[in-house]
């Protein structure tokens, strides 16, 4: 199953490769990772995505919070959530074309950040599936580039992560 | 005053309490070298190789409760330390280790002598620190103590920058510090310890199964206690040794790979087994899903909650540290009206006797050769009214030793049980005697073993310390000439020792005593001998039998009754 996990850590140099290293030595999957310093400068929040079995996610928890220098872990899945990611996509609009895909932003939402005669940029955010769907919504080979930040979440209503 | 990071770190260890220092000099420590020199109150002691520094200073912290503090240089000096660092990590033995570093600015460019001390322990390590300003140096070095020997203890490596050695700052070294992200949990759940409770009441067929936990967290009274009260058998794993008493008629022995019959059978058939200090791995329980074929409820109890349901799933986790949580449960005990089922634990004892008169351990006594096993039984007979601590390296020797030594304390028993790391023998052995100066510090290995470390006979020369080495020489690498025999076709590929040095003139060359025992009947007096040497290193080299196996053995990826049996 697929879980997403909220991490506060300590803003230290090396607490990212603490995290990165623990998935990789004990063999748990890291779907997507992201990472940012919070309003409070001496903490970095940090979302995780991963997928296994009910003991390998438990076991991940317990490994995170093990961490010396990672203050709270919240398996966010375990509650209502909210999960919002970014993309940055270069897509080839020319001619007949660009009409076509300034409609397609906007149906979901996308917004044209850069332009050039020959392409748009496009900013669109949402879960991984909506911008999965956006992608192959697209005519084959109209994407130049494109560019994910990965999930981040926050639990919905009251359900808040900090010290 | 201000003082330099040199001076600062050297004051640090003192303040701290340490008495030995495990190290090796370099150039990213000269500093730090230059002002142990002028001070009297931390004793350096010099290795000849750092891994050795690093598992004397482990065994010196197995032995007495204390972390264990190294002192390496940067680079070359911290891989050689790597082996020592893993060892200690997973056993969980409270380290500090100090290493040098090139200086800030030559971070990163491939200067000489740097690694990346940092990166390169990270996985082995509980916690690690890089120290970029003179002004954090006392208060990393306070952390590193702190988080060393709290919770599930283990190394922490600081790593100093040479530039950092000759900054100076106001020196002040905190009485206590506190971070947020780290509290481990001490205090068991008082409601699963009553729940607890009640299933190893309700047992028909109750086991108590303890490891390292115990020895760590000085917990033995604590255990007894509760054991003695319940009237349930007990078996400790090879890291547990001496957490219950081996001589007590309750104790069914060591179990594990090469456990005891009556252990193993009792493990795998107990319907309530109580878990404490111990993490069910591979080399204790075999194959889980054997494991699991039998239905049992457990409880674990633990300081470290990744430690629960890891292989085996848990009916009731208590997170705490297990000193506190017996001594709960035993308050608790105190105070409950039910008492176990005599019936049932009397039925249960019955099967266990049975178990018992399997006599899994037994060997041939009248052989003409030395058998093993019968060295290891001298050796408790002549020792165990002293103050004797014994270490082990890796192999059958080290089975030997955890079969047939009984030991009755905690921190008599030094081995490497995680890692498994030949070498540690003497390095322990060495520590052992620095933390306890008037205890009689036995090494029991094997020819192989000995060899990994062998240049440290020169350190125990310099500081006097009068190692009783049994060398039992089977002029093998004799577990794996056994595993070869019973899983590979009795091809023996490479595990014969050939070319042996005369380990009689080694000693001697070292300046120590050398002995070379051959024959049977020789064993006694040569280890009375041996003993009688109180304040020399004797290196006794007993020639056994080549072909002896270690029994019981559940072999790799079985269940835990599905023993090879002598
Ligand atoms: C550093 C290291 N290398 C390799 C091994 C694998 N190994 C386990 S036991 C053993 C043989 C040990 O031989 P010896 O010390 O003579 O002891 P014996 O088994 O003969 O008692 C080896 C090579 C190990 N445990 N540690």
């Amino acid at each position: 199953m697929r879980h997403i996990i909220s991490l506060l850590l300590e803003n230290e140099a090396g607490a990212l490769s603490r995290v990165a290293g623990l998935f990789s030595a004990r063999g748990y999957n890291i779907e997507s990772l992201t990472v940012a310093p919070t309003e409070d400068a001496t903490m970095s929040r940090m979302t995780v995505v991963t997928s296994g079995s009910d003991d390998v996610i438990e076991q991940i928890t317990k490994q995170l919070n093990k961490l010396v220098d990672v203050v709270k872990v919240v398996d966010l899945s375990e509650g209502e959530h909210i999960e919002r990611e970014l993309m940055l996509v270069k897509v080839r609009a020319s001619g007949k074309d660009r009409e076509e895909m300034k409609r397609m932003a906007d149906i979901f939402r996308g917004r044209v950040i850069d332009v050039t005669d020959k392409s748009y940029t496009i900013e669109l955010t949402g879960t991984g599936q909506k911008l999965d769907a956006f992608l192959e919504a697209l005519e084959e080979g109209v994407v130049l580039e494109t560019v994910r930040t990965g999930a981040s979440g926050i639990g919905r209503g009251e359900r808040i992560l900090r010290i | 005053m201000e003082l330099s990071g040199a001076e600062i770190t050297v004051r640090c260890l003192a303040d701290e309490g340490v008495e030995h220092l495990f190290g090796y000099p370099g150039g990213a420590v000269l500093h730090i070298y230059d002002e142990l020199f002028k001070q009297d109150r931390v004793q350096h002691i010099l290795v000849r190789h750092e891994q050795a520094a690093v598992h004397a200073a482990d065994g010196y912290a197995r032995a007495s409760q204390k972390p264990g503090v190294v002192l390496v240089t940067s680079g070359p000096g911290v891989t050689n330390a790597i082996t020592g660092i893993a060892t200690a990590y997973m056993d969980s033995v409270p380290m500090v280790i100090v290493t040098g570093q090139v200086p800030t600015h030559a971070i990163g460019q491939d200067a000489f002598q740097e690694v990346d001390t940092v990166g390169i322990t990270r996985p082995c390590v509980k916690h690690n620190f890089l120290v970029k300003d003179v002004r954090d140096l006392a208060t990393t070095i306070k952390k590193a103590f702190f988080i060393a020997t709290t919770g599930r203890p283990g190394p922490v490596v600081v790593d100093i920058p040479k530039d950092i050695t000759t900054a100076r700052c106001e020196y002040e070294y905190p009485k206590s510090v506190s971070l947020r992200s780290y509290n481990p949990v001490l205090k068991g759940h008082s409601g699963q310890i009553r729940k607890a409770l009640q299933l190893l009441l309700e047992a028909k067929r109750p086991m108590i199964y303890t490891g390292g936990g115990i020895v760590l967290g000085e917990a033995a009274a604590e255990l007894a206690q509760l054991v003695r009260a319940l009237g349930y058998p007990c078996t400790n794993t090879l890291m547990g040794l001496g957490g219950y008493p081996a001589t007590d008629p309750q104790f069914l022995g060591m179990l594990g790979m090469h456990g005891t019959y009556e252990a193993n059978m009792a493990m795998q058939h107990c319907d309530v087994l109580l878990a404490v200090g111990a993490r069910f791995d591979d080399r204790v329980i075999g194959n889980p899903k054997h494991f699991a074929t039998e239905e049992r409820r457990i409880v674990h109890v633990d300081v470290d909650p990744s430690s629960i349901s890891k292989r085996v799933k848990v009916d009731v986790p208590i997170v705490g540290d297990v000193r506190e949580v017996l001594a709960e449960m035993n308050r608790q005990l105190a105070a409950l009206p039910a008492k176990p089922d005599p019936g049932a634990i009397k039925a249960w004892w019955t099967q266990i006797e049975l178990w018992k008169a399997r006599d899994c351990l037994k060997y041939d006594r009248e052989a003409k050769v030395i058998k093993p096993q019968a060295v290891v039984s001298k050796l408790y007979e002549l020792t165990r009214d002293a103050d004797t601590y014994v270490s082990s390296d890796v192999g059958q020797h080290q089975m030997w030793a955890a079969q047939f030594y009984k030991f009755d304390k905690p921190r008599r028993w030094l081995n490497s049980g995680g890692l498994g790391t030949m070498g540690v023998g003497l390095p322990y052995a060495m520590g052992a005697l620095l933390a306890h100066p008037d205890c009689t510090s036995v090494c029991v290995t094997g020819e192989a073993s000995i060899q990994m470390c062998i240049q440290e006979l020169s350190t125990c020369k310099q500081y006097r310390l009068p190692v009783k080495i049994v060398n039992l020489n089977n002029r093998y690498m004799g577990m794996v000439r056994q595993w070869q025999e019973f899983f590979h076709g009795n091809r023996y590929a490479e595990s014969y020792m050939d070319a042996l040095p005369d380990f009689v003139k080694l000693a001697e060359s070292y300046g120590h005593v050398g002995m070379r025992i051959e024959n049977p009947g020789d064993v006694e007096g040569a280890l009375r001998e041996a003993l009688a040497l109180k304040d020399r290193l004797v290196f006794m080299d007993f020639i056994t039998d080549q072909t002896e196996n270690v029994f019981p053995m559940v072999p790799g990826g079985k269940g835990l009754s599905e023993m090879i049996l002598v």
